[in-house]
Protein backbone atom coordinates (compact mmCIF):
# COMPACT_ATOMS: atom_id res chain seq x y z
CA UNK A 1 0.00 0.00 0.00
CA UNK A 2 1.56 3.70 -0.71
CA UNK A 3 2.11 5.68 2.00
CA UNK A 4 0.79 8.82 0.42
CA UNK A 5 -2.37 7.29 -0.80
CA UNK A 6 -5.60 8.98 0.54
CA UNK A 7 -7.80 6.63 -1.10
CA UNK A 8 -7.03 2.99 -1.51
CA UNK A 9 -9.40 0.32 -3.40
CA UNK A 10 -7.66 -2.81 -3.47
CA UNK A 11 -9.17 -6.03 -4.98
CA UNK A 12 -12.45 -4.99 -5.11
CA UNK A 13 -15.41 -7.54 -7.11
CA UNK A 14 -18.76 -6.46 -7.15
CA UNK A 15 -22.15 -8.30 -8.64
CA UNK A 16 -25.02 -6.63 -9.80
CA UNK A 17 -28.10 -8.49 -8.64
CA UNK A 18 -31.20 -7.67 -10.86
CA UNK A 19 -34.73 -8.05 -8.68
CA UNK A 20 -35.76 -10.36 -11.70
CA UNK A 21 -32.94 -11.98 -13.79
CA UNK A 22 -29.22 -13.11 -13.81
CA UNK A 23 -26.58 -11.39 -11.39
CA UNK A 24 -24.17 -9.75 -13.48
CA UNK A 25 -19.95 -9.24 -12.49
CA UNK A 26 -20.03 -5.48 -12.54
CA UNK A 27 -16.77 -4.86 -11.53
CA UNK A 28 -13.61 -7.50 -11.37
CA UNK A 29 -10.80 -7.05 -9.10
CA UNK A 30 -10.23 -3.31 -9.14
CA UNK A 31 -7.75 -1.80 -7.35
CA UNK A 32 -6.33 1.88 -7.29
CA UNK A 33 -4.62 4.36 -5.32
CA UNK A 34 -5.97 8.00 -5.26
CA UNK A 35 -3.83 10.71 -3.75
CA UNK A 36 -4.78 13.44 -1.52
CA UNK A 37 -6.17 16.52 -3.75
CA UNK A 38 -5.47 14.76 -6.74
CA UNK A 39 -8.37 14.81 -9.59
CA UNK A 40 -9.15 11.65 -10.84
CA UNK A 41 -11.22 10.97 -13.68
CA UNK A 42 -13.11 7.27 -14.29
CA UNK A 43 -13.54 6.84 -17.87
CA UNK A 44 -15.28 4.25 -19.59
CA UNK A 45 -18.51 3.15 -21.76
CA UNK A 46 -21.93 3.18 -20.24
CA UNK A 47 -22.47 0.20 -18.03
CA UNK A 48 -18.98 -0.61 -17.28
CA UNK A 49 -19.56 0.41 -13.66
CA UNK A 50 -17.46 3.38 -13.30
CA UNK A 51 -20.48 4.83 -11.02
CA UNK A 52 -20.75 1.80 -8.89
CA UNK A 53 -17.05 2.13 -8.24
CA UNK A 54 -17.91 5.46 -7.15
CA UNK A 55 -20.53 4.51 -4.78
CA UNK A 56 -18.50 2.18 -3.31
CA UNK A 57 -15.57 4.54 -2.21
CA UNK A 58 -19.02 6.74 -1.20
CA UNK A 59 -20.08 3.53 1.26
CA UNK A 60 -23.40 3.65 0.01
CA UNK A 61 -23.37 0.29 -2.06
CA UNK A 62 -21.68 -2.76 0.11
CA UNK A 63 -18.25 -4.18 -0.77
CA UNK A 64 -18.46 -7.56 -1.26
CA UNK A 65 -14.94 -8.52 -1.98
CA UNK A 66 -11.80 -6.40 -1.56
CA UNK A 67 -11.70 -3.40 0.27
CA UNK A 68 -11.75 0.47 0.43
CA UNK A 69 -9.56 2.64 2.72
CA UNK A 70 -10.19 5.83 3.01
CA UNK A 71 -7.36 7.95 5.29
CA UNK A 72 -6.29 4.13 6.02
CA UNK A 73 -9.97 3.49 7.88
CA UNK A 74 -12.04 0.87 5.53
CA UNK A 75 -15.37 2.20 4.18
CA UNK A 76 -18.67 1.18 6.17
CA UNK A 77 -21.03 4.03 5.59
CA UNK A 78 -21.26 7.24 3.80
CA UNK A 79 -19.97 10.22 5.55
CA UNK A 80 -19.61 13.78 5.48
CA UNK A 81 -15.78 13.29 4.56
CA UNK A 82 -17.05 12.09 0.78
CA UNK A 83 -19.26 14.89 -0.83
CA UNK A 84 -21.38 13.35 -3.88
CA UNK A 85 -22.66 14.82 -6.47
CA UNK A 86 -24.96 13.56 -8.99
CA UNK A 87 -25.82 13.66 -12.73
CA UNK A 88 -29.50 14.51 -11.86
CA UNK A 89 -28.47 17.11 -9.31
CA UNK A 90 -30.68 14.99 -6.31
CA UNK A 91 -31.63 18.62 -4.99
CA UNK A 92 -34.10 18.74 -2.27
CA UNK A 93 -37.24 20.10 -4.55
CA UNK A 94 -39.29 20.98 -1.72
CA UNK A 95 -36.64 23.33 -0.65
CA UNK A 96 -35.20 26.32 -1.81
CA UNK A 97 -31.42 26.97 -3.02
CA UNK A 98 -30.32 28.41 0.17
CA UNK A 99 -32.74 25.39 2.02
CA UNK A 100 -31.04 22.96 -0.01
CA UNK A 101 -27.02 24.48 1.13
CA UNK A 102 -28.30 24.74 5.00
CA UNK A 103 -29.12 21.29 4.89
CA UNK A 104 -26.11 19.66 5.32
CA UNK A 105 -24.70 22.62 7.68
CA UNK A 106 -27.77 21.75 10.08
CA UNK A 107 -26.95 17.78 10.17
CA UNK A 108 -23.51 18.61 10.61
CA UNK A 109 -24.79 20.77 13.83
CA UNK A 110 -23.43 24.06 12.70
CA UNK A 111 -24.68 26.82 14.84
CA UNK A 112 -27.26 28.58 13.24
CA UNK A 113 -25.78 32.08 12.54
CA UNK A 114 -22.60 30.08 11.07
CA UNK A 115 -24.04 28.29 9.10
CA UNK A 116 -26.42 31.11 7.53
CA UNK A 117 -23.28 32.65 6.49
CA UNK A 118 -21.56 29.72 5.10
CA UNK A 119 -24.39 28.73 2.77
CA UNK A 120 -24.66 32.55 1.80
CA UNK A 121 -20.67 32.38 1.06
CA UNK A 122 -21.06 28.83 -1.22
CA UNK A 123 -23.93 30.63 -3.00
CA UNK A 124 -22.28 33.61 -3.74
CA UNK A 125 -19.53 31.33 -4.58
CA UNK A 126 -21.27 29.35 -7.36
CA UNK A 127 -22.89 32.52 -9.30
CA UNK A 128 -26.44 32.31 -7.42
CA UNK A 129 -27.08 35.65 -5.56
CA UNK A 130 -30.20 36.26 -5.97
CA UNK A 131 -31.58 32.79 -6.57
CA UNK A 132 -31.51 31.87 -2.90
CA UNK A 133 -35.62 31.68 -2.77
CA UNK A 134 -35.76 30.08 -6.02
CA UNK A 135 -36.98 26.36 -5.67
CA UNK A 136 -35.01 23.86 -7.85
CA UNK A 137 -38.13 23.86 -10.52
CA UNK A 138 -37.86 27.51 -11.24
CA UNK A 139 -33.63 26.91 -12.34
CA UNK A 140 -32.20 25.36 -14.93
CA UNK A 141 -29.82 22.75 -15.64
CA UNK A 142 -26.80 24.61 -14.78
CA UNK A 143 -28.34 26.94 -12.04
CA UNK A 144 -29.35 23.54 -10.31
CA UNK A 145 -26.38 21.72 -10.99
CA UNK A 146 -24.46 24.49 -8.85
CA UNK A 147 -26.62 24.73 -6.16
CA UNK A 148 -25.75 20.94 -5.52
CA UNK A 149 -21.90 21.61 -6.06
CA UNK A 150 -22.51 24.23 -3.14
CA UNK A 151 -24.55 22.07 -0.89
CA UNK A 152 -21.68 19.52 -1.24
CA UNK A 153 -18.91 22.08 -0.87
CA UNK A 154 -20.62 23.89 1.83
CA UNK A 155 -20.03 20.79 4.38
CA UNK A 156 -16.04 20.92 3.35
CA UNK A 157 -15.46 17.09 2.20
CA UNK A 158 -12.26 16.01 1.51
CA UNK A 159 -12.98 14.22 -0.88
CA UNK A 160 -15.21 14.66 -3.92
CA UNK A 161 -17.30 12.18 -5.85
CA UNK A 162 -18.69 13.27 -8.83
CA UNK A 163 -21.01 10.92 -10.88
CA UNK A 164 -21.27 12.46 -14.85
CA UNK A 165 -22.20 15.65 -12.86
CA UNK A 166 -22.23 18.00 -16.35
CA UNK A 167 -24.05 14.44 -18.32
CA UNK A 168 -27.48 16.18 -18.03
CA UNK A 169 -26.24 19.73 -19.54
CA UNK A 170 -25.95 21.84 -22.67
CA UNK A 171 -22.62 21.30 -24.73
CA UNK A 172 -22.19 25.88 -23.67
CA UNK A 173 -23.36 24.86 -20.23
CA UNK A 174 -20.94 21.99 -19.71
CA UNK A 175 -17.85 24.10 -20.62
CA UNK A 176 -18.44 27.10 -18.72
CA UNK A 177 -19.59 24.28 -15.56
CA UNK A 178 -16.12 22.28 -16.22
CA UNK A 179 -14.12 25.79 -16.34
CA UNK A 180 -15.59 26.84 -13.09
CA UNK A 181 -15.38 23.07 -11.39
CA UNK A 182 -11.36 23.67 -12.00
CA UNK A 183 -11.18 26.81 -10.50
CA UNK A 184 -12.85 26.03 -7.75
CA UNK A 185 -10.23 22.84 -7.01
CA UNK A 186 -7.35 25.27 -7.70
CA UNK A 187 -8.58 27.61 -4.94
CA UNK A 188 -9.55 25.07 -2.50
CA UNK A 189 -7.89 21.44 -3.97
CA UNK A 190 -10.19 18.34 -2.91
CA UNK A 191 -9.74 14.90 -3.77
CA UNK A 192 -12.13 14.46 -6.83
CA UNK A 193 -13.37 11.37 -8.40
CA UNK A 194 -14.68 12.07 -11.88
CA UNK A 195 -17.02 10.02 -13.38
CA UNK A 196 -17.60 10.85 -17.19
CA UNK A 197 -17.87 8.83 -20.32
CA UNK A 198 -16.69 11.94 -22.02
CA UNK A 199 -12.86 12.04 -23.44
CA UNK A 200 -12.21 15.27 -23.51
CA UNK A 201 -14.04 16.15 -20.26
CA UNK A 202 -11.58 13.90 -18.29
CA UNK A 203 -8.59 14.71 -20.19
CA UNK A 204 -9.29 18.51 -19.70
CA UNK A 205 -9.96 18.41 -15.86
CA UNK A 206 -8.60 15.25 -14.52
CA UNK A 207 -4.99 14.57 -13.41
CA UNK A 208 -5.11 10.80 -14.15
CA UNK A 209 -7.61 9.30 -15.99
CA UNK A 210 -8.20 5.38 -15.57
CA UNK A 211 -9.44 4.43 -18.25
CA UNK A 212 -12.30 1.42 -17.22
CA UNK A 213 -13.07 -1.84 -20.03
CA UNK A 214 -16.34 -2.78 -20.51
CA UNK A 215 -18.82 -4.91 -18.01
CA UNK A 216 -17.16 -6.33 -16.04
CA UNK A 217 -15.04 -3.58 -15.54
CA UNK A 218 -11.83 -3.73 -15.08
CA UNK A 219 -8.94 -0.54 -14.95
CA UNK A 220 -7.15 -1.19 -18.19
CA UNK A 221 -5.10 1.75 -17.85
CA UNK A 222 -4.02 4.69 -16.14
CA UNK A 223 -3.02 7.75 -18.14
CA UNK A 224 -0.99 10.64 -16.80
CA UNK A 225 -2.82 13.91 -17.99
CA UNK A 226 -1.12 16.95 -16.59
CA UNK A 227 -1.07 20.04 -18.76
CA UNK A 228 0.93 22.80 -17.76
CA UNK A 229 -1.83 25.19 -17.55
CA UNK A 230 -5.94 24.33 -17.57
CA UNK A 231 -7.26 27.49 -19.89
CA UNK A 232 -9.75 26.36 -22.13
CA UNK A 233 -7.25 27.72 -24.69
CA UNK A 234 -5.62 24.08 -24.21
CA UNK A 235 -8.53 22.38 -26.15
CA UNK A 236 -6.53 23.29 -29.24
CA UNK A 237 -3.32 22.97 -28.42
CA UNK A 238 -1.89 19.79 -30.19
CA UNK A 239 -0.69 17.70 -27.30
CA UNK A 240 -4.25 18.08 -25.86
CA UNK A 241 -5.67 16.55 -28.82
CA UNK A 242 -3.22 13.78 -28.99
CA UNK A 243 -3.83 12.61 -25.28
CA UNK A 244 -7.47 12.80 -26.42
CA UNK A 245 -6.83 10.59 -29.12
CA UNK A 246 -4.99 7.89 -27.13
CA UNK A 247 -7.91 7.71 -24.90
CA UNK A 248 -10.72 7.64 -27.06
CA UNK A 249 -8.90 5.20 -29.19
CA UNK A 250 -8.96 2.89 -25.95
CA UNK A 251 -12.41 4.07 -24.82
CA UNK A 252 -13.55 2.77 -28.45
CA UNK A 253 -12.45 -0.41 -28.81
CA UNK A 254 -14.50 -0.88 -24.87
CA UNK A 255 -17.44 0.43 -26.47
CA UNK A 256 -17.43 -1.56 -29.25
CA UNK A 257 -17.38 -4.87 -26.77
CA UNK A 258 -19.89 -3.34 -25.01
CA UNK A 259 -22.21 -3.14 -27.83
CA UNK A 260 -21.39 -6.12 -28.92
CA UNK A 261 -22.09 -7.61 -25.43
CA UNK A 262 -25.81 -6.08 -25.33
CA UNK A 263 -26.32 -7.19 -28.82
CA UNK A 264 -25.83 -10.61 -28.61
CA UNK B 1 -64.02 42.86 -12.85
CA UNK B 2 -63.89 40.11 -15.55
CA UNK B 3 -63.32 37.73 -12.69
CA UNK B 4 -66.33 38.64 -10.86
CA UNK B 5 -68.39 37.66 -14.73
CA UNK B 6 -66.13 34.65 -15.03
CA UNK B 7 -67.22 33.43 -10.71
CA UNK B 8 -70.56 34.34 -11.63
CA UNK B 9 -70.95 32.13 -15.03
CA UNK B 10 -69.29 29.42 -13.18
CA UNK B 11 -72.30 29.49 -10.41
CA UNK B 12 -74.82 30.22 -12.74
CA UNK B 13 -75.96 26.31 -12.88
CA UNK B 14 -76.17 26.26 -8.92
CA UNK B 15 -78.75 29.25 -9.03
CA UNK B 16 -80.56 27.95 -11.96
CA UNK B 17 -81.07 24.76 -9.96
CA UNK B 18 -82.31 26.88 -6.89
CA UNK B 19 -84.78 28.96 -9.27
CA UNK B 20 -86.16 25.64 -10.92
CA UNK B 21 -86.42 23.84 -7.26
CA UNK B 22 -88.63 27.14 -6.03
CA UNK B 23 -90.79 26.85 -9.19
CA UNK B 24 -91.26 23.40 -9.23
CA UNK B 25 -92.50 23.37 -5.77
CA UNK B 26 -94.94 26.31 -5.79
CA UNK B 27 -96.55 25.17 -8.92
CA UNK B 28 -97.24 21.99 -7.20
CA UNK B 29 -95.86 19.96 -10.24
CA UNK B 30 -94.81 17.59 -7.57
CA UNK B 31 -95.72 16.74 -4.41
CA UNK B 32 -94.59 19.67 -1.53
CA UNK B 33 -94.41 16.91 0.96
CA UNK B 34 -91.57 15.00 -1.42
CA UNK B 35 -90.38 18.43 -2.55
CA UNK B 36 -91.37 21.48 -0.15
CA UNK B 37 -90.19 24.97 -1.44
CA UNK B 38 -86.56 25.90 -1.47
CA UNK B 39 -87.92 29.51 0.98
CA UNK B 40 -89.25 27.66 3.26
CA UNK B 41 -86.17 25.18 3.62
CA UNK B 42 -83.93 27.75 4.21
CA UNK B 43 -86.37 28.87 6.88
CA UNK B 44 -86.28 26.27 8.49
CA UNK B 45 -82.05 26.27 8.43
CA UNK B 46 -82.53 29.69 10.10
CA UNK B 47 -85.24 27.76 12.98
CA UNK B 48 -82.49 25.36 13.12
CA UNK B 49 -79.69 27.53 13.45
CA UNK B 50 -81.62 29.85 16.28
CA UNK B 51 -82.64 27.09 18.64
CA UNK B 52 -78.81 25.55 18.39
CA UNK B 53 -79.52 22.01 16.93
CA UNK B 54 -77.63 22.48 14.05
CA UNK B 55 -74.82 23.93 15.98
CA UNK B 56 -75.00 21.20 18.68
CA UNK B 57 -75.66 17.90 16.56
CA UNK B 58 -73.20 19.72 14.01
CA UNK B 59 -70.46 20.15 16.50
CA UNK B 60 -70.33 16.39 17.68
CA UNK B 61 -70.10 15.00 13.71
CA UNK B 62 -67.60 17.77 13.21
CA UNK B 63 -65.59 16.20 16.19
CA UNK B 64 -65.85 12.35 14.97
CA UNK B 65 -64.89 13.48 12.00
CA UNK B 66 -61.63 15.29 12.44
CA UNK B 67 -61.12 12.44 15.12
CA UNK B 68 -61.15 9.69 12.79
CA UNK B 69 -59.84 11.37 10.24
CA UNK B 70 -56.63 12.72 12.08
CA UNK B 71 -56.19 8.98 13.46
CA UNK B 72 -56.02 7.77 10.18
CA UNK B 73 -53.74 10.56 8.72
CA UNK B 74 -51.31 9.78 11.50
CA UNK B 75 -51.33 5.83 11.79
CA UNK B 76 -52.38 5.21 8.13
CA UNK B 77 -49.24 7.59 6.69
CA UNK B 78 -46.58 6.40 9.10
CA UNK B 79 -47.88 2.70 8.18
CA UNK B 80 -47.64 3.56 4.39
CA UNK B 81 -44.25 5.02 4.75
CA UNK B 82 -42.54 2.06 7.06
CA UNK B 83 -44.26 -0.38 4.54
CA UNK B 84 -42.30 1.55 1.54
CA UNK B 85 -39.45 1.40 3.41
CA UNK B 86 -38.76 -1.98 5.20
CA UNK B 87 -39.52 -5.40 3.06
CA UNK B 88 -40.99 -7.43 6.48
CA UNK B 89 -43.21 -4.83 7.42
CA UNK B 90 -44.54 -5.21 4.00
CA UNK B 91 -44.79 -8.59 3.54
CA UNK B 92 -46.51 -8.41 6.77
CA UNK B 93 -49.10 -5.74 6.06
CA UNK B 94 -49.91 -5.29 2.26
CA UNK B 95 -51.92 -8.41 2.56
CA UNK B 96 -53.75 -7.25 5.03
CA UNK B 97 -54.23 -3.80 3.52
CA UNK B 98 -55.17 -5.41 -0.09
CA UNK B 99 -58.13 -7.93 1.41
CA UNK B 100 -59.34 -4.80 3.47
CA UNK B 101 -59.37 -2.46 0.80
CA UNK B 102 -62.50 -3.56 -1.45
CA UNK B 103 -65.12 -4.33 1.78
CA UNK B 104 -67.51 -2.10 1.74
CA UNK B 105 -66.80 0.51 4.91
CA UNK B 106 -70.28 0.55 5.89
CA UNK B 107 -70.99 -2.92 6.49
CA UNK B 108 -68.26 -2.29 9.81
CA UNK B 109 -71.01 -0.13 10.87
CA UNK B 110 -73.01 -2.30 12.93
CA UNK B 111 -69.49 -4.08 13.62
CA UNK B 112 -68.37 -1.21 15.72
CA UNK B 113 -71.45 -0.26 17.29
CA UNK B 114 -71.22 -4.14 18.63
CA UNK B 115 -67.58 -3.26 20.01
CA UNK B 116 -67.80 0.40 21.36
CA UNK B 117 -71.77 1.15 21.74
CA UNK B 118 -73.65 3.88 20.49
CA UNK B 119 -71.39 6.67 21.36
CA UNK B 120 -68.96 8.78 19.60
CA UNK B 121 -66.20 5.89 19.98
CA UNK B 122 -67.80 3.66 17.43
CA UNK B 123 -68.31 6.54 14.68
CA UNK B 124 -64.78 7.51 14.95
CA UNK B 125 -63.31 4.30 15.18
CA UNK B 126 -65.43 3.39 11.79
CA UNK B 127 -63.86 6.83 10.26
CA UNK B 128 -60.78 5.71 11.11
CA UNK B 129 -60.82 2.31 9.71
CA UNK B 130 -62.39 3.52 6.80
CA UNK B 131 -60.10 6.24 5.56
CA UNK B 132 -56.77 4.80 6.90
CA UNK B 133 -56.79 2.29 3.53
CA UNK B 134 -56.29 5.64 0.91
CA UNK B 135 -54.26 7.17 3.48
CA UNK B 136 -51.78 4.27 3.63
CA UNK B 137 -52.30 3.69 0.27
CA UNK B 138 -50.60 7.12 -0.46
CA UNK B 139 -48.19 6.93 1.18
CA UNK B 140 -47.10 3.91 0.46
CA UNK B 141 -47.02 5.01 -3.47
CA UNK B 142 -45.61 8.12 -2.95
CA UNK B 143 -42.98 6.92 -0.36
CA UNK B 144 -41.74 3.94 -2.90
CA UNK B 145 -40.95 6.21 -5.67
CA UNK B 146 -38.56 8.69 -3.46
CA UNK B 147 -35.25 8.87 -5.13
CA UNK B 148 -32.77 6.88 -3.99
CA UNK B 149 -29.83 9.50 -5.08
CA UNK B 150 -31.95 12.11 -2.48
CA UNK B 151 -31.60 9.53 0.20
CA UNK B 152 -27.87 9.23 -0.22
CA UNK B 153 -27.43 12.38 -0.46
CA UNK B 154 -29.47 12.74 3.15
CA UNK B 155 -27.02 10.34 4.28
CA UNK B 156 -23.89 11.43 3.11
CA UNK B 157 -24.68 14.93 4.66
CA UNK B 158 -25.13 13.01 8.09
CA UNK B 159 -28.99 12.50 8.19
CA UNK B 160 -29.77 8.99 10.09
CA UNK B 161 -32.43 6.46 9.79
CA UNK B 162 -35.48 8.70 11.41
CA UNK B 163 -34.16 11.91 9.92
CA UNK B 164 -33.90 10.76 6.54
CA UNK B 165 -37.90 9.70 6.98
CA UNK B 166 -38.73 13.05 8.05
CA UNK B 167 -36.67 14.70 5.56
CA UNK B 168 -36.35 12.84 2.35
CA UNK B 169 -39.40 9.91 2.83
CA UNK B 170 -42.54 12.08 4.32
CA UNK B 171 -41.86 15.25 1.39
CA UNK B 172 -41.21 12.45 -1.45
CA UNK B 173 -44.64 11.25 -0.55
CA UNK B 174 -46.53 14.03 0.13
CA UNK B 175 -48.02 14.67 -3.43
CA UNK B 176 -49.79 11.14 -3.65
CA UNK B 177 -50.68 11.33 0.70
CA UNK B 178 -52.18 14.10 0.06
CA UNK B 179 -54.03 12.87 -2.69
CA UNK B 180 -54.81 9.89 -0.45
CA UNK B 181 -55.78 12.17 2.25
CA UNK B 182 -58.16 14.32 -0.13
CA UNK B 183 -60.29 10.78 -0.79
CA UNK B 184 -59.98 10.00 2.61
CA UNK B 185 -61.68 13.17 3.59
CA UNK B 186 -64.56 12.61 1.14
CA UNK B 187 -65.37 9.05 2.42
CA UNK B 188 -65.04 10.52 6.07
CA UNK B 189 -68.25 12.55 5.18
CA UNK B 190 -70.34 9.62 3.95
CA UNK B 191 -69.10 7.25 6.71
CA UNK B 192 -69.90 10.24 9.45
CA UNK B 193 -73.63 10.59 8.16
CA UNK B 194 -74.42 7.44 6.57
CA UNK B 195 -72.94 5.70 10.81
CA UNK B 196 -75.29 8.89 12.35
CA UNK B 197 -78.52 7.74 10.14
CA UNK B 198 -78.04 4.09 11.38
CA UNK B 199 -77.21 4.44 14.92
CA UNK B 200 -76.82 7.37 16.92
CA UNK B 201 -78.82 10.18 18.99
CA UNK B 202 -76.58 13.28 17.50
CA UNK B 203 -75.14 14.12 14.97
CA UNK B 204 -75.97 15.87 11.07
CA UNK B 205 -77.16 12.22 9.76
CA UNK B 206 -78.99 11.73 13.26
CA UNK B 207 -80.84 15.05 12.97
CA UNK B 208 -81.29 13.99 9.02
CA UNK B 209 -83.07 10.85 9.83
CA UNK B 210 -85.27 12.17 13.07
CA UNK B 211 -86.25 14.88 11.08
CA UNK B 212 -87.41 12.61 8.23
CA UNK B 213 -88.84 10.64 10.62
CA UNK B 214 -91.41 13.16 12.34
CA UNK B 215 -92.69 14.52 9.05
CA UNK B 216 -90.52 17.81 9.07
CA UNK B 217 -89.18 17.54 5.47
CA UNK B 218 -88.12 21.18 5.05
CA UNK B 219 -86.04 20.98 8.49
CA UNK B 220 -84.45 17.84 6.35
CA UNK B 221 -83.48 19.34 3.57
CA UNK B 222 -81.80 22.10 5.64
CA UNK B 223 -79.43 19.71 7.03
CA UNK B 224 -78.79 17.64 3.92
CA UNK B 225 -77.91 21.32 2.24
CA UNK B 226 -75.55 22.02 5.22
CA UNK B 227 -74.14 18.79 5.34
CA UNK B 228 -73.25 19.18 1.55
CA UNK B 229 -71.89 22.47 1.43
CA UNK B 230 -70.15 21.57 3.96
CA UNK B 231 -68.20 18.95 2.03
CA UNK B 232 -67.75 21.32 -0.69
CA UNK B 233 -66.26 24.19 1.69
CA UNK B 234 -64.04 21.53 3.31
CA UNK B 235 -62.75 19.73 -0.01
CA UNK B 236 -62.10 23.59 -1.48
CA UNK B 237 -59.94 24.56 1.57
CA UNK B 238 -58.01 21.45 1.37
CA UNK B 239 -57.10 22.20 -1.63
CA UNK B 240 -55.72 25.23 -1.35
CA UNK B 241 -53.84 23.77 1.52
CA UNK B 242 -52.69 21.36 -1.00
CA UNK B 243 -51.45 24.02 -3.14
CA UNK B 244 -49.75 25.82 -0.23
CA UNK B 245 -47.88 22.75 0.72
CA UNK B 246 -46.78 21.64 -2.82
CA UNK B 247 -45.53 25.15 -4.06
CA UNK B 248 -42.32 23.83 -4.44
CA UNK B 249 -43.65 22.06 -7.65
CA UNK B 250 -43.49 23.33 -11.02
Amino acid sequence: MDGQAQIVVERVNHTYRPPRGRPVLALSDISLDIRPREFLALLGPSGCGKSTLLYLVGGFLPIEAGRILVEGKPVAAPGPDRGIVFQHFALFPWKTVRGNVLYGLERQGLPRPEREKRAQAFIDMVGLHGFEDSYPSQLSGGMRQRTAIARTLAIDPSILLMDEPFGALDAQTRSLMQTELLKIWQRSPKTVIFVTHDVQEAVYLAERVAVMSARPGRVKAIVETKFPNRDPSILRSKEFVEKVDQLWNMVRDEAIKAQEATGS
Amino acid sequence: MENVAKTAVRYLPIVIVMVAWEAIARLNLVDTLALPPLSKVAAAWFDLMRDGELVSNGASSLYRGSAGLLLAVLIGGTLGMIMARCRIFDMLINPLVELFYPLPKSALIPVTVLWLGFGDGSKILLIFLGCMIPVTIGAYNGARGSDHALLWSARSMGAGSFRMMWDVVLPSALPELLNGIRTALALAFILLVSSELIVSQRGFGYLIGYLGSTGSYEGMYAVVLTVALLGFAVDRIYQLLMQWLLRWRD
